[in-house]
């Protein structure tokens, strides 16, 4: 797995989000390079919910800040609305931010515990400048009440006095106030308990139909990415490993790692007691000094020779479903190299 | 080892460590917790951690003890192994081990208890292990200082632990640091010393929680091989309903500090009765479900446990809350062998339960998260609508 390509993407002009050949390196000691995300291609079209899993380290979080430029990434582009981000700098970026907003994993420690969510939720209408104070106090009512929050009593509090699963609506409706496009989710939920997961997800689920956001959603649980995905791009060290509709990934794996990833879930139901699963042996390598050829062979069941000599592409296996590995476990239809996929339809018309 | 260790020979100690395999012989359960209360003095008030819990765990069985954060399904375990030595910590009730009664026990008398008889496996392995003393000696302390191990005796016991806990090359990684070991290594390491004095019961706090889910399998395996050969008992806390469903014989499932669903796991998933656990069950994504299947929040937070709902704990945020529920606390009953729960409505079984969980969309909180649930968008429009385009 652990593939580049950029097979799975759709039309230029479609797309909503186009990331094409994204590196991101951090330099280590000794002029070393942290290979943290390697020449990945991603694309959102506009109402898609992009799902995007993978354990820790394997790149998932990177992506997501790179797509926002924060860091810049190392090369490859970002194409947002029509504009590459990548060479953007000062205002003409800074004028991209508030249609790109970002939500982050623990609630807690991404709101200041010293102003009143009042404040916080205003703050980008503040920097912006936009509309009179009245105004203003407007818009934040009216988001607080549209993520669940009662604004007569939360405006002036502060976020401490809120629990967990609260503090997270808090920064939905922080990220709302702009009215942006598109909302990148950095493992929103995994902070939280199962029962406020549940509210949060139903959350960001209507939040996505009341006002017609796309989004990216990062996470490491594979049940709530096929719960919220339209589409899903599972990642292993830095690389794309499986593209797919979450229904065709989830029945269907054509990676062994996503297959792997599928049998290590405990799922809640006594009756899959005595069940052999295939269980992934080893650790994540460094990302320092990543395998050669496809970076999950020294963990794949089903690695050769070819694999270490040979990085395999992303490639069309059926439906729109795409996979980068040289021994695939779904036949994969012999295509051309250069024959552009056929363009799926829309996951859910 | 002074006085209170007397009845503790060389010759016991030996055999605990040599007979690992061979089943104890003993009648009855091996830890019966009766009527356990952990509460903490704050100034705020006094916190009912764990208020009145009783189980009991015969030998080679495995008790999964299910709870969000808060639950007090943390403190429980804590405060049977007597490791709440805090001056604010109250605790009542009876916790009996093997015939001896545990409660009364200071510390100091708990060490001929720990290790040999009953260990844990703590949730964070790169906070449980001292980062500045090597994994050797980490493992071998509680032998020399605590069993009277000789030093050379213990390496090797050492060695052959880390070895059985999958740790290539142990030879070496006993005289390495936890730093140099990668968090699912270190979480093996914190297996092996808990498991060296050969316990008759480990406890397995959230062993799993901080790894990714390739890793979680691999040392949720390795925790079921372990205790198969050890003939040894088992309590698994987590949060996940998932880890428990497919390694524990029994399952308790803990709502602020009370049991208030017990049952042998394949009764709990199929004939679930506490509309707690209905609800924590809905509330999972299940891989099995369709992509935007809407799932069934619980609306609210768990409550105070300085001022916990009079009446049925859960009854703030139950969707089938009655008059009766506010007013008085149910009891923990019993109707079929094994399965208790704490409801005064219980979900029948025998009814369709999706008749039932119609009404389970609508919340009733007026302390907290209350307009949680209130519009909800089909989620047709939520698929189909394109509205800004890419313009």
């Amino acid at each position: 797995m652990a593939g580049s390509g950029d097979a799975h993407l759709r039309p230029q002009g479609d797309a909503l989000l186009r990331v094409e050949h994204l590196v991101v390196e951090y330099p280590s000691a000794k002029g070393a390079k942290v290979q943290a995300v390697t020449d990945i291609s991603l694309d959102v079209l506009p109402g898609e919910t992009l799902g995007l899993v993978g354990e820790s380290g394997c790149g998932k979080s990177t992506t997501g800040k790179a797509v926002i430029q924060m860091p810049k990434p190392t090369s490859g582009s970002v194409v947002f609305d029509g504009t590459d981000l990548v060479p953007l700098t000062g205002e003409a970026l800074r004028s991209k931010r508030p249609e790109l907003q970002m939500i982050f994993q623990d609630p807690i420690s991404s709101l200041n515990p010293r102003r009143r969510v009042g404040d916080i939720v205003a703050e980008p209408l503040t920097i912006w400048g936009r509309g009179s104070d009245t105004e203003r106090r407007q818009r934040v009512t009216e988001v607080l009440e549209s993520v669940g929050l009662d604004p007569s009593v939360a405006m002036d509090k502060r976020p401490h006095e809120f629990s967990g699963g609260q503090c997270q609506r808090i920064c939905v409706a922080r990220a709302l106030v702009l009215d942006p496009k598109m909302i990148i989710c950095d493992e929103p939920v995994s902070a939280l308990d199962v029962s406020v997961q549940a509210q949060i997800i139903n959350l960001l689920e209507d939040m996505k139909a009341r006002y017609g956001l796309t989004l990216a959603f990062i996470a490491h649980d594979l049940g709530v990415v096929k719960n919220i995905s339209d589409r899903v791009a599972v990642m292993y060290l830095g690389k794309l490993c499986e593209v797919g509709s979450p229904e065709r990934i989830y029945s269907r794996p054509a990676h062994p790692y996503t297959a792997a990833l599928l049998d290590s879930i405990p799922e809640p139901d006594p009756a899959q007691r005595g069940r052999v699963a295939t269980r992934l042996s080893g650790e994540l390598p460094s990302p320092l000094n990543p395998p050669s050829g496809c970076r999950f062979r020294t963990r794949c069941p089903r690695a050769e020779e070819r694999c270490a000599a040979e990085e395999p592409m992303l490639r069309p296996v059926v439906d729109g479903q795409f996979v980068a590995c040289h021994f695939p476990l779904v036949d994969v239809p012999v295509a051309p190299p250069s024959a552009r996929p056929q363009v799926e339809p829309m996951p859910t018309a | 080892m002074s006085d209170i260790t007397a009845e503790v020979t060389p010759e016991t100690a030996d055999q605990a460590l040599l007979d690992l395999t061979a089943p104890q012989e003993s009648s009855g359960p091996l830890l019966q917790v009766h009527d356990l209360k952990t509460h903490f003095r704050l100034d705020a008030g006094l916190v009912r951690a764990v208020d009145g819990v009783s189980f009991d765990l015969d030998r080679g069985r495995t008790l999964g003890i299910v709870g969000e954060s808060g639950s007090g399904k943390t403190v429980l375990a804590r405060s049977v192994m007597g490791l709440l030595i805090a001056s604010n910590v109250v605790r009542e009730g009876s916790v009996v081990y093997d015939g001896k009664e545990l409660l009364s026990r200071s510390p100091r008398q708990m060490r001929d208890i720990w290790g040999r008889e009953m260990s844990m496996v703590f949730q964070d392995p790169m906070t449980s292990l001292n980062p500045v003393v090597k994994i050797g000696r980490q493992l071998t302390e509680g032998l020399t200082q605590n069993l009277g191990v000789g030093k050379g005796e213990a390496k090797e016991l050492a060695v052959a632990g880390l070895k059985a806990v999958g740790i290539p090359s142990p030879d070496q990684r006993f005289d390495e640091y936890p730093h140099q070991l990668s968090g699912g290594m270190r979480q093996r390491v914190g297996i092996a010393i808990a498991l060296i004095g050969g316990p008759k019961l480990l406890f397995a706090d959230e062993p799993t929680t901080a790894l990714d889910v390739t890793v979680q399998a691999q040392i949720l395996d390795l925790l079921q091989e372990q205790q198969r050969e050890r003939f040894m008992a088992m309590i698994l806390v987590t949060h996940d309903l998932g880890v428990v469903a497919n390694r524990a014989d029994e399952i308790a499932v803990m709502y602020a500090g009370q049991i208030v669903e017990k049952a042998s796991a394949i009764n709990l998933f199929s004939a679930v009765r506490m509309p707690y656990t209905e609800a924590l069950l809905n509330s999972i994504p299940k891989l099995s479900d369709a992509s935007h299947t809407r799932l069934q929040a619980i609306g609210g937070r768990p409550p105070d446990l300085i001022n916990p709902p009079t009446g049925c704990r859960f009854s703030p945020r139950c969707p089938y809350v009655q008059d009766k529920c506010v007013e008085e606390a149910p009891p923990l009953i019993e109707d079929s062998p094994g399965h208790q729960y704490r409801c005064w409505f219980p979900v029948d079984v025998s009814v369709s339960t999706p008749a039932r969980r119609s009404g389970a969309s609508s919340t009733s909180d007026g302390r907290t998260e209350s307009s949680t649930s209130t519009s909800e968008p089909s989620r047709a429009g939520a698929t189909s609508s394109v509205p800004r385009g890419s313009a």
